[in-house]
């Protein structure tokens, strides 16, 4: 209801970010008499490129941290949630763990026994989060199961993965990808954070959040360098946010 | 009410020993823990001798036994970065974390609240529409950046307040509101569906049918039945200020936990990092402990409910 009066009024910025974002192609150069949109870091380099290839980072560990801890995620939800009994209380269980420790806390602590780097902070972000899909297709599976359909297929003989993959599934999916649309601007503050603290992706891999890091030692003397890559960050989180919300009015609409 | 209660304290202590399982384990991951905990210039030697004085060298289930033991006993280690037992390092940064949560979570009630409110009460007006986009602005601000900005234009630009350090309540008003403003975001969304609902039901629309006034109607009713979701949404928000500590306290150069977790991962000092993961983790499962005993004295259906 309330996404359905705000979305025409910042609706026109998430179109355009998405696709601007979507396809990185530009290279950022570095030659002379070449104009630095927005201006240069403390070594010379270009902030507009460096941004846009950082989006690349945020954008590629958001999205497979998303597709990985939601597919764990949702997995565990269901097995837990369609089996019942042993499954159900040591899955949950399991998640529960999990949600009680600060989720950037033990995004450190796995980072500082993994050590940073790209496919390690995607690791880590996966790690962190799945519990939090699990929760929401556990609770899905468990009203879904109940569901005529389902057991017909159970007396039809189909086996387990048959009956989550065919039945159960599709009709969770909707929920889940809500909760995956809000996830995402989480995940890209996520790794922002981590770079930020120097735990993400390594220099000279040009990162937002790091950008960020460095623009703070610098606030005094040039402001461009912290502002842009956190504004950059802001409006990516505040679209997927948008569109996390949208989703989630369309769905419960339509139950 | 006792039986309740002992449930949900038994279920806190299996979470609580499940975070202990998960933390360790966490640890040995790469094998053998002996190397974070030593700076990269040591040699074989330091390596073997500290691996035998911390019992990595015996098996993992023994290990798993000892720490779970010094564990029970409170015994968090010895940092050997710092030379001192851990216990003592993170008592000296509690209190600097804790007032800055509790700064946050003013900022975060004190303007939350309010919003969330006028957002349920003029629902469809304009107005309501501009707080939501300031609600979702809050929600979607990185913590370290509104913190920089901030720094940038009070701090350094018009010198109105400290930039960064501690020691006067100048000093804290920044770092507050830079943590606060996910949670300000939090409290207003969700006290305002609450309102929302209220407003919808019977009790209300018979009051306002008989002509008792909106305000006395509010005052009365609305805030007091509203308040039960948000009690219980502070449990989790505590979790989040302590999460949100690391970033915050990093840019304003706050002496507390957060500040200490990010130095002592970069100094490699193993066995802090771990003490305040605990200690986040214990924080949060003693909050939600509570607030579901504090939600089951307000609502007693919730009580009934669970039990079952």
């Amino acid at each position: 209801m309330c996404a359905a009066i705000l979305a025409p009024v910042l609706a026109p910025l998430d179109p355009d970010r998405q696709n601007l974002l979507g396809r990185l192609k530009v290279p950022g150069f570095e030659s002379r008499g070449v104009t630095y949109w927005l201006g240069t870091d403390e070594l010379g380099r270009d902030i507009f490129s460096r941004l846009i290839y950082g989006a690349r980072i945020s954008i590629s560990v958001a999205v497979l941290s998303v597709l990985l801890s939601g597919i764990v995620g949702v997995t565990v939800g269901m097995l837990a949630g369609y089996l019942r009994g042993w499954w159900e209380t040591v899955l949950m269980r399991l998640v529960d763990i999990f949600l009680s420790i600060p989720a950037i806390l033990l995004a450190i602590i796995t980072v500082a026994v993994l050590g940073p780097g790209f496919f390690n902070v995607i690791i880590v972000l996966t790690l962190t989060r799945w519990p939090r899909y699990a929760r929401v297709a556990y609770g899905q599976t468990l009203s879904v199961a109940k569901r005529p359909f389902v057991a017909l297929s159970q007396a039809m003989g189909g086996s387990v993965p048959r009956v989550l993959w065919v039945h159960i599934l599709p009709n969770i999916i909707g929920p889940v990808l809500v909760v995956a649309t809000l996830e995402f601007g989480l995940m890209v503050l996520f790794e922002a954070g981590l770079s930020f603290l120097g735990l993400g992706v390594q220099p000279p891999t040009a990162s937002w959040g790091a950008m960020l890091s460095t623009g703070r030692n610098y606030v005094a003397t040039a402001w461009w360098i912290a502002t842009f890559p956190g504004l950059a960050l802001f409006l990516l989180v505040l679209s997927a946010n948008l569109i996390g919300d949208r989703l989630s009015d369309t769905i419960g609409k339509g139950r | 009410m006792l039986i309740f209660l002992l449930n949900r304290l038994f279920q806190a202590l299996i979470t609580a020993f499940g975070v202990l399982t998960l933390v360790f384990f966490i640890q040995r991951l790469t094998g053998d823990p002996t190397a974070l905990l030593l700076p990269e210039t040591a040699t074989q030697e330091d390596f073997e001798a500290m691996r035998r004085t911390l019992g990595f060298d015996r098996p993992l289930i023994e290990q798993y036994f000892a720490f779970l033991g010094d564990m029970l006993r409170f015994d968090l280690g010895k940092s050997f970065v710092q030379n001192a037992p851990v216990s003592e390092i993170l008592a000296s940064r509690i209190p600097q974390t804790l007032q800055l949560a509790a700064g946050a979570l003013f900022v975060a009630f004190a303007i939350g609240l309010p919003l969330g409110g006028v957002m349920a009460l003029m629902r469809g007006r304009w107005l309501s529409r501009w707080i939501m986009g300031f609600v979702l602005a809050c929600q979607s601000m990185p913590t370290f950046w509104s913190g920089i900005m901030m720094i940038m234009v009070f701090g350094v630009w018009l010198k109105w307040l400290p930039p960064s350090g501690t020691g006067s309540f100048a000093h804290l008003i920044m770092p507050s509101i830079a943590l606060g403003l996910l949670s300000l975001a939090t409290y207003a969304r969700i006290t305002r569906s609450a309102v929302v609902d209220e407003l919808g039901r019977d009790y209300i629309r018979s009051a306002r049918a008989r002509g008792v006034k909106m305000p006395r109607l509010v005052s009365k009713h609305l805030l007091r039945n509203s308040a039960i979701p948000v009690i219980s949404i502070t449990a989790l928000e505590i979790s989040q200020l302590l999460a949100g500590a690391v970033i915050v306290e990093t840019v304003f150069a706050w002496p507390g936990l957060g500040q200490l977790t990010v130095q002592s991962v970069a100094a490699r000092d193993f066995a802090v990092v771990q003490a305040v993961v605990l200690l986040g983790a214990l924080v949060t499962i003693f909050a939600n402990l509570l607030a579901d005993i504090l939600y089951s004295i307000i609502d007693p259906r919730v009580r009934l409910g669970s039990s079952s």
